[in-house]
């Protein structure tokens, strides 16, 4: 399969790349890492006529501290969360979502930021966002503004990214010390999108729970936060009641499509579970 | 549409071309380049038998483009043996363990293995397992696979074992 012709630039700031992208309009298209977008192309589902490829900005790289917040470069790669010491020692949850995303090749080169910007409602990356409660750096010709994770997602391929905007950096507030985390997703096999997954952050006080974030991936036309569900368990140390009780309140936000995967109602039920098992799993690990 | 000129290190060797800027790098190896051990399978990123090595990293050369590789350094299946035909610890492994039936994913896996064990030089099986979970296999079930890559790893550390697979 052979993508439609186009013209490929290579910029070497996020500034020219910007005046690029206002320059093509709805004919350029932004490439990151290229994982989704190339197969798109190669379907002709995607036909952008000026390819505008962000590998040789270096300022989209890495991975910082600054006072309390995490800064992620869009143009890091899955490998690159996965190995840095620095992401994991202070916000796990990156790294247990992150080795599900995918294959070793696609995680060797996707990127962050095309992840969580393609509004892909099957990419594991947006429900870790939200439930971190990060946001999201957007520069235009313009200038540039900040919009949280919890705010970006519309609906499939559909998000708040204005025309001529780029995400070029992710920024997460740090955890607290001690913090419960967990992501788990049921897949058929390796590289699959979710069946359904969820992501939690908890933290605890006196052994109960003190404050709860929920995201689901897969089980909508986009990413959800499962506000009630949390409600569900706070003040709770996670009694069978307050368990099945924030189960059945995610469950009544998913709408997932029947698909390859299972029909809704299955893929429903097994969302329940996978928010039950997330729960039990940051609750052992959170220390406070 | 204009073509643009690329120059990469492929194999040790300097190359320079014109491509078109949709040409992926597996049709730039095979076709400009006639290295056709890499192998087109499933073309959806999804089988890993088009693996190559670009810049210390496992990719899928059909969904890179040949104009994002510019400068970068390559090594495909036919960089691996020596120049005296002698083969790579990996290609014996896959030979005296049965690593292969058909051979189609054979040059994927090869490559997925050898920047496994630069990383890594003494994976678990289940390290080796979850780093070729990439590459997809539908003859063998991986058994002689995964023993292949023990035999290159155990090579490679001087630890090597003469005994074949039945």
């Amino acid at each position: 399969m052979i993508p439609g012709p186009f013209s490929y630039h290579r910029p070497k700031t996020i500034h020219e790349a910007a005046s690029l992208l206002a320059q093509h309009g709805d004919e350029g298209r932004v490439l990151a890492g290229g994982q989704s977008l190339i197969p798109m192309m190669k379907l002709r589902l995607a036909m952008p006529e000026h390819l505008i490829d962000l590998a040789a900005i270096r300022d989209l790289k890495g991975i910082e501290r600054s006072d309390n917040t995490l800064v992620i470069g869009a143009m890091t790669t899955q490998a690159e969360l996965i190995g840095s010491k620095a992401l994991t020692d202070m916000a796990p949850l990156v790294r247990e979502a992150s080795l599900h995303v995918a294959d070793p090749q696609v995680r060797y080169i996707g990127t962050l930021g095309g992840n969580v910007a393609n509004g892909d409602p099957g990419n594991d990356m947006p429900a870790v966002m939200m439930c971190l409660d990060a946001s999201y750096k957007l520069v235009s010709q313009d200038g540039t503004r900040t919009i949280k994770a919890r705010d970006f997602y519309e609906g499939t391929y559909a998000t708040a990214l204005r025309p001529g905007e780029i995400l070029t950096a992710i920024e997460i507030p740090l955890p607290p010390a001690g913090h419960g985390y967990a992501y788990e997703k049921l897949k058929r096999k390796i590289g699959d999108y979710a069946t359904a997954a969820a992501g939690v952050m908890l933290t605890t006080r006196g052994g109960k729970i003190a404050t709860c974030a929920i995201t689901l991936s897969n089980l909508a036309d986009k990413a959800l936060l499962a506000v009630d569900a949390a409600a569900d368990v706070v003040g709770t140390s996670l009694e069978k009641p307050a368990l099945d009780a924030a189960a059945k309140a995610a469950r009544a936000i998913m709408s997932p499509t029947s698909d390859t995967r299972g029909s809704a109602e299955y893929r429903t039920f097994v969302g329940g579970v996978m928010v039950q098992r997330a729960l039990q799993s940051a609750f052992a690990r959170a220390k406070g | 549409m204009a073509k643009s000129h690329v120059k990469m290190s492929v194999n040790g060797r300097d190359v320079e071309a014109l491509v078109e800027p949709r040409t992926l790098l597996i049709h730039f190896l095979r076709e400009q380049l006639n290295l056709t051990g890499a192998h087109i399978g499933c073309d959806t990123t999804h089988c890993g038998a088009c693996t190559v090595d670009l810049d210390d990293k496992s990719i899928k050369s059909c969904t890179v483009f040949a104009v994002q590789a510019d400068g970068a350094k390559i090594t495909t299946i036919e960089g691996l043996a020596q120049p005296d035909g002698s083969l790579h610890a990996l290609q014996e492994g896959f030979r005296m363990m049965h690593g292969l039936q058909c051979g189609y994913c054979t040059p994927g896996m090869i490559m997925r293995g050898h920047r496994l064990l630069l990383e890594n030089s003494n994976p678990s099986e289940e390290e080796i397992r979850f780093g070729i979970a990439g590459n997809l296999c539908r003859c063998t079930g991986y058994q002689n696979i995964v023993k292949a890559i023990q035999y290159a790893a155990a090579k490679l550390n001087g630890t090597a074992r003469e005994e074949a697979a039945e």
